[in-house]
């Protein structure tokens, strides 16, 4: 697959040349949404933590740099450091709700603290504007100096670099130590311990780290789209990015930004086809990927082997 | 001799089931000590209380002088309590190297640190670079073995490892036993009498949960108590 990376990311830069304003930003949400799965990768594919609560974290990063955007700062860094601290404070702060928990329980508890987040954010009208929405955020510009990221193209750009360096820094990092230990604790974690790691450590700065990533996803989403309500971060979603990882395998990042986008796509277009039946066409995906998807590669290693 | 383990009154229930009953055992630095026993009788209970993956009902275990009764398995592990288990276990998406590696990680100064040690086991143990799903179960045992000693034990606890090696993988494992540096102690848990004869300082029999005897190989090999309580289940 590895062979597939250069197109793809040549194809990434070329698309607003090609792609009108509107789909350059649905391209943009896809990319947003891609970096999020990316984090929901790292706790489900490496770490062996399902999750449905990184939408959590995703939430309070958006919000966190919307107010920023609002009322003081308009540099696009600024507000991607703020979105990566807060997401990561609020996964600090549930740590110890999850750090216990494992398999489905870990999946149940996140899922409830999303459940939650959105619940609040649809109440909390003063910061997030109910469920009206937050608008009127201005288009940031990336760095002091630097011009505003007024059109469309730009802001896709911005967010393709961002997601691109994140991106780069998570595979590296994974492919070193770190990644060891977080597969050897989804491995077998009895045995981890047995060696002398803290895995309960490890886990609890995986999931830190991971809310840090989807809290950046999250300003990155206010760059984008512009405007915030709670159902950019509801149960779909979540369930949405759980596929995308499931379909671009679970232990990978990268994979994980292709399968949303594929999830995404299909999504839009059969909706378009089927007006109205969006979630039940999720759930059918749903239902392909966790039957077909293991044979269908058992089947291809079995062919190239 | 200094004991490098000491365990006292240690005890264990699964239910109504006394797995262990007051077991008292000391080990002196540097010795090879043997635990034997028919099924059931209680020995892989013993590995699991001193390597702290169960907690003892009652008793106390001391390793090095500390008393660790209180400790988590990594905390003893650290401390450098290494361990083979009855049923091999390795992370197996990693390749052999890295389960090597990491295993011995977090007493050499991390993974980077330990590779060099690894690629020299790695190669010791004859053991080819691939996943560690890929192995053969004789494999597994080896890669085990090389994994507790890249952690560089103090003590050593061996679970039943010559259990389903073929007669060539038995006489590596002999040797690779044999040939351990005095600086590690060893409680090995073992069926095959050959091996404990041939390998231990000293013995302890165990019988469901009761303590039944310890002593060197030749007093435990003459004595008739040891015989009746072993009489049914192995000879
Ligand atoms: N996790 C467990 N739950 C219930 N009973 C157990 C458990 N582990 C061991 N036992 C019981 O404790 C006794 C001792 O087991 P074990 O220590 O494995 O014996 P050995 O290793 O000497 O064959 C056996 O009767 C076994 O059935
Ligand atoms: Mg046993």
């Amino acid at each position: 697959m590895r062979w597939l990376i250069a197109p793809a990311v040549l194809a990434a830069v070329a698309a607003p040349w090609l792609a009108d304003p509107y789909t350059t930003a649905t391209l943009a949400r896809i990319l947003v949404l891609g970096l999020v799965a990316a984090s929901v990768a790292l706790l489900t594919g490496v770490a062996g933590l399902p999750t449905l609560g990184q939408t959590a974290p995703f939430a309070a990063g958006a919000y966190a740099a919307a107010t920023l955007a609002l009322h003081s700062s308009s540099v696009g860094v600024t507000q991607l450091l703020m979105g990566a601290s807060v997401g990561a404070a609020f996964a600090a702060l549930t740590t110890p709700l999850v750090v216990y928990a494992r398999g489905v329980v870990f999946l149940m508890i996140t899922l409830a603290i999303g459940e939650l987040v959105v619940t609040a954010a649809s109440r909390w009208r003063s910061v997030t504007g109910g469920t009206d929405g937050l608008a009127g955020m201005p288009s940031p510009r990336p760095l002091w100096g630097l011009p505003i990221l007024d059109t469309d193209r730009a802001r896709y750009l911005y967010a393709l670099a961002v997601v691109g360096v994140v991106l780069c820094v998570v595979v590296l990092l994974l492919r070193g130590p770190a990644g060891m230990y977080l597969r050897g604790c989804r491995d077998d974690e009895a045995r981890m311990r047995a060696s002398g790691h803290p895995v309960g450590a490890y886990l609890a700065i995986a999931y830190i780290a991971a809310g840090a990533i989807a809290g950046l996803a999250g300003s990155l989403l206010v760059t984008t789209q512009q405007y915030l309500s709670p159902a950019d971060f509801g149960f779909d979603v979540a369930a949405l990015l759980l596929l995308g990882v499931v379909i671009g395998g679970a232990g990978s990042v990268v994979g994980a930004i292709a399968g949303t986008a594929v999830v995404l796509a299909a999504r839009d277009w059969l909706s378009g086809l089927l007006p109205g039946r969006g979630p039940l066409l999720l759930g059918a995906l749903f239902i392909a990927a966790a039957y077909v998807l293991p044979r269908l590669r058992f089947m291809l290693r079995r062919v190239v082997a | 001799m200094r004991a490098l383990l000491a365990v006292d009154a240690l005890s264990r229930r699964y239910g109504s089931l006394v797995a262990l009953d007051r077991i008292d055992l000391r080990i002196g630095e540097g010795e090879r000590h043997a635990l034997i026993g028919p099924n059931g009788a209680g020995k892989t209970t013993l590995l699991d209380l001193v390597a702290g993956a169960a907690r003892p009902d009652g008793g106390r275990i001391w390793v090095a002088g500390r008393d660790v009764t209180r400790l988590g398995p990594a905390r003893r592990a650290r401390l450098g309590v290494g361990r083979i288990h009855q049923r091999p276990a390795a992370w197996p998406s990693l390749s052999t190297l890295d389960n090597i590696a990491v295993a011995g990680a977090r007493r050499c100064g991390g993974y980077r640190r330990t590779l060099p040690a690894a690629r020299q086991l790695l190669s010791a143990h004859g053991l080819p670079d691939v996943t560690a799903a890929q192995l053969s179960h004789g494999q597994r045992r080896q890669l085990e073995i090389a994994m507790a000693l890249a952690g560089r034990p103090r003590l050593l606890l061996l679970d039943e490892p010559a259990a389903g090696l073929s007669a060539v993988e038995f006489s590596q494992l002999s040797a690779v036993l044999r040939d351990l540096p005095r600086t590690v102690t060893v409680l090995l848990v073992e069926h095959r009498l050959d091996l404990v004869y041939a390998l231990a300082d000293r013995v302890t029999v165990l019988r469901d949960g009761q303590h039944v005897a310890t002593g060197t190989p030749d007093e435990i090999r003459a004595s008739s108590t040891v015989r009746t309580a072993y009489a049914e289940a192995v000879i």
